[in-house]
């Protein structure tokens, strides 16, 4: 079994994010960027999955960004995965997820038949989730969304997997080769090791620019971004004074007659 | 250049997804300024049935896809099932609710159609003859208006409550026009083998209008079934948690709410006995109308508050609680 699985190197949830001053984007400078939460468990997933069974040949770790990710391949790679595919092109940056899909999909295709895609449910910088089913797409592939329990048979083919939808919970039955996007609570990410990440500076990474991934003719970014901005503040909060008693009564009033929410 | 819109109406076991309504509210404001045309699309074996609901809310044509294949959401089969609606509809505009099923099919239709895509939008306005789409990005901290290109088909996912729906018009009646569509069988290799409610009874908190949520300062689930679902209850809406709550067992992680747990962005979001640590914030502040019940006047969780109330939880939300019964019985 070969497996693929796609990362993004994003800002720490916790960095304070500012707008450039330009509008189109955030400042970047000195912020703390890491591994997308959510792609981070795809690789964990990768891993665990090589360890729980013994058909696993390769985990390939597959990220479109600028030099700096080589700084979350090499995480992904001290996690556990045995080689990286880095799309560094400036060419291709772009804000169009389902570009981006077509771009990782032509990089994980020119690799050789894999059995299974992961990647994080959404990416916490553009919080679209655009990025998964598209690549699924491209490849011709089924996948599943928002992945929160799997089992893949010995024979390597046959899986179920649940999912959480609005109300309810759905478990699925399908086979590889498969895209699967990764929830929250599937895997706990194991933190590299320092001889790891040694290890992990010597594992090959292959650098990869628009010529080398056949297929992209006729596509270009369709989604630009066109402002960005701090989001406007919040009128300030109104304080309602009381015993609880005429603080529920106010507050019920206001939520009526005020705010229309009740 | 006028505009032609076909918005996408959910439903399961031939129950509309209400928030799909609010699709028709995006697709007027759209249309109208171009003097496009507003059409419909509804799919699986129940489409036909619930043609005269969705006609009231005066689309121009709807078109079914009544495939027994799409009785249950799969990526591939409703994928085709849309890209089929498209070709009969021919929009320019394809718009769906940024739903669990939303989110997962438009990027394939998007890749499919070649079309441009943006998801999870606020407001949608048209600029020129291109479609331009508001949303947020680094979980609410910044804004950002994207441009789809405009040689091709635009789609947009809308987050649930951006916009309201509209008032129906009972007794409508719109052209419906049946689409024929069977998924092949390489588009069948993944099924739905079953599908588990969730909740017992009680609202999801992605789909509720109203969420109720509790904090670590509940200290217990005891009280959780004592106050917080009361209040859920008398309000119709759904019970949240902190990710402190869940983390301390006193609600299942099902119903966290934050940036790890779920996003979410009702009409009325209380939070009761919740600080609103970073990534609980990222998680709510979306919602239309925030209440902030918490005994330290400095928590973070008033900055984002709409109404707030320096108050113990314990005394306030019983009384909120009988407030509300008394007023949804009077």
């Amino acid at each position: 079994m070969r497996i693929a699985t796609i990362i993004k190197q994003v800002p720490d949830s916790n960095a304070p994010i500012r707008v450039s001053a330009s509008g189109n984007g955030i400042e970047t400078a000195g912020l703390k960027m890491v591994v997308d939460p959510f792609d981070e468990f795809g690789v964990e997933l990768a891993v665990q999955l090589r360890e729980k069974r013994n058909d696993v040949a390769e985990i390939v770790v597959f990220t479109l960004g600028p030099d700096k990710a080589s700084e979350a391949i090499r995480t992904a790679l001290a996690m556990g995965a045995d080689r990286a595919v880095h799309v560094n092109d400036e060419s291709l940056v772009t804000f169009d997820e389902v570009y981006a899909a077509a771009v990782l999909a032509s990089a994980i295709r020119t690799e050789g038949d894999f059995d299974l895609v992961l990647c994080g449910k959404y990416n916490i910088d553009l919080d679209a989730g655009a990025l998964g089913p598209a690549v699924a797409e491209y490849l011709g592939w089924p996948h599943v969304g928002a992945v929160t329990a799997l089992d893949i048979e010995p024979d390597g083919r046959a899986l179920v997997a649940r999912r959480r939808i609005e109300g309810a919970e759905e478990v699925i039955a399908g086979s590889t080769p498969a895209v699967l996007t990764i929830e929250k609570g599937l895997v706990e990410p194991r933190y590299p090791s320092l001889p790891n990440l040694m290890k992990a500076k010597k594992k090959p990474v292959a650098v990869k620019k628009a010529a080398d991934l056949p297929g992209l003719e006729g596509l270009r970014p369709a989604l630009t971004l066109e402002s960005m901005s701090p989001p406007p503040p919040r009128p300030a909060c109104k304080f309602i004074e009381g015993e609880p008693a005429q603080m529920a009564r106010e507050l019920v009033r206001l939520l009526r007659e005020e705010a229309k929410a009740i | 250049m006028s505009e032609n819109i076909l918005v996408v109406i959910e439903q399961r076991e031939g129950k509309v997804l209400p928030a799909s309504f609010q699709l028709f509210s995006v697709a007027r404001s759209l249309a109208g300024a171009s003097g496009g045309r507003v059409d419909a699309c509804i799919l699986g074996p129940e489409a036909a049935s619930l043609t005269d609901a969705v006609a009231a809310y005066q689309p121009g044509r709807i078109f079914t896809v009544g495939s027994a294949e799409l009785r249950h959401y799969r990526a591939m089969p409703f994928t085709g099932a849309i890209c089929a609606a498209v070709d009969s509809a021919r929009p320019d505009i394809l718009l769906l609710i940024n739903s669990s099923l939303g989110r997962d099919v438009a990027p394939r239709v998007a890749a499919r159609k070649r079309a441009a895509l943006a998801m999870d939008c606020t407001v949608l306005t048209t600029e020129g003859d291109k479609l331009v789409a508001a949303t947020t990005n680094y979980a609410g901290k910044t804004l950002a208006r994207y441009g789809l290109a405009k040689d091709c088909l635009s789609i947009a996912t809308v987050r649930a409550n951006a916009y309201s729906a509209p008032e129906p018009a009972p007794g409508h009646a719109a052209e419906v026009q049946a689409v024929a569509f069977e998924p092949g069988d390489a588009e069948k290799r993944i099924t739905v083998k079953e599908v588990v409610q969730t909740g017992s009874g009680i609202k999801d908190v992605t789909e509720a209008d109203i969420i109720v949520s509790g904090g670590r300062a509940l200290k217990s689930q005891e009280a959780f079934e004592k106050v917080i679902f009361p209040l859920a209850q008398a309000l119709d809406g759904a019970v949240g948690a902190s990710r402190a709550a869940c983390d301390a067992g006193y609600q299942p992680h099902s119903r966290q709410v934050g940036l790890t747990g779920k996003v979410v962005t009702p009409v009325l979001y209380i939070a009761c006995g919740i600080d609103g640590a970073i990534q609980h914030l990222a998680g709510m502040r979306g919602s239309k109308v925030i209440v902030a019940i918490n005994t330290k006047k400095e928590a973070p969780i008033f900055a984002v508050a709409t109404y707030g109330c320096v108050a113990d939880l314990f005394a306030l939300v019983p009384a909120l609680t009988e407030e509300v019964r008394k007023l949804r019985e009077g």
